[in-house]
């Protein structure tokens, strides 16, 4: 849900990357953080374990820039991708205005893939929202890896609705901003919608 | 957490002025340091007191999953949620409530004031506030259906504008 301030004259919204364990999602937000100006970030939030899995989420605010002199803030937070955190996954999803699945393309995480996708959208319902409604854009992660799954197998597989899909590879940075945009693209055209513009 | 869940939290500028009355005035009267405001999704609303040299965003961020976290819990255990957390420091302390069980009323506070101060005061403060939310909810809620209110800074967002965002 997205907070219109009309007194601040600001806008918030909330990503949430999605996807199963050790798929890229805190990398992603990691790339984000070292590659964005200081003055247009705060600081990155890790509620990590002592191996440096998430245990409740990681969260990185970013002040892109003004729209109509609103200035336009996202907040981006992670999900706990290992099964067992399912209670966390869904108190960080209340409240969500888009959804970034990050997809392992190592052809040993497709099940995992697939069992989080299912995951996202119980949770999602539980919440009363339905992911083909919400601003969604997939990446298919660690495509620099040798083991990788075709990514028209994993189209077929995870991207039936044929939402914005991006190929990437978190840890050298390749298309984590692309994924970001366009995510962010959808949720402010969304909110275009909302407003009967 | 105003209106259906899935639509946009509005805050206007008359009522951002009647919460930062209230606030200011709690600020006062508990002998706090900082007060703030969030909404449940980890959103700022509005703060007061010395702020300038905290991270009040992150405090935001944080305070909403502590409070989503802590309302897990009472689930478990058959409770509806908590709406009062206290955490002691050695020198500043927070306490978290919540109002209306819509927002978030954070104070932080140290030894020039006491639990059972701040408790009290809060209470007194809740009710104005929940007041204010109340009116706001109802606001948002007549101004979409009659499409009045200030325009949307989105009615007329183009491509370009959200491309800039990113160059």
């Amino acid at each position: 849900m997205s907070f219109i301030n009309y007194a601040s004259r600001e806008i918030n919204c909330k990503i949430v990357y999605y996807g199963p364990g050790l798929c890229g999602k805190t990398t992603n937000l990691q790339h984000v953080y070292q590659k964005t100006a200081p003055e247009a970030k705060g600081k990155m939030i890790s509620l990590a374990t002592e191996t440096e899995r998430t245990l409740f989420f990681d969260f990185l605010p970013l002040a892109l820039g003004e729209i109509r002199g609103f200035k336009t803030r996202f907040h981006l937070y992670t999900v706990p991708g290992q099964v067992f955190y399912d209670a966390s996954r869904k108190l960080i999803l209340k409240g969500v205005d888009g959804v970034v699945f990050v997809a392992d393309s190592q052809e040993e995480r497709l099940d995992a893939n697939i069992e989080s996708m299912e995951n996202l959208k119980v949770n999602l319902e539980e919440q009363g929202y339905q992911l083909e409604q919400l601003p969604f854009v997939i990446q298919y992660n660690k495509r620099d890896l040798p083991n990788v799954t075709s990514v028209a197998e994993l189209r077929e597989l995870l991207n039936p609705d044929n939402v914005p899909d991006f190929e990437g590879c978190a840890q050298t940075g390749e298309g984590v901003f692309e994924t970001l945009k366009a995510v962010a693209k959808l949720i402010l055209m969304e909110l275009k919608k909302g407003s009967g513009g | 957490m105003l209106g259906p869940q899935n639509s946009t939290f509005v805050m206007y500028d008359e009522e951002f002025k009647r919460i930062s009355v209230v606030i200011d005035k709690l600020l006062r009267e508990a002998n706090a340091k900082v007060i703030f405001l969030v909404d449940k999704n980890g959103q700022l609303i509005a703060g007061c007191g010395e702020t300038e040299h905290l991270d009040t965003t992150s405090l935001a961020s944080l305070t909403a999953g502590n409070i989503a976290a802590t309302g897990g819990l009472a689930k478990l255990i058959g409770e509806k949620e908590f709406s009062i957390l206290f955490h002691e420091g050695e020198k500043d302390n927070i306490h978290i409530s919540i109002v209306a069980q819509r927002v978030i009323l954070v104070v932080i506070f140290d030894h020039r004031s006491s639990l059972g101060l701040v408790r009290l005061r809060v209470k007194k403060a809740s009710e104005e506030l929940a007041a204010i939310f109340d009116d706001l909810a109802k606001k948002t809620a007549s101004n979409a259906e009659q499409g009045g209110g200030p325009a949307s800074p989105f009615a007329e967002i183009t491509d370009d504008d959200i491309d800039n965002l990113f160059s």
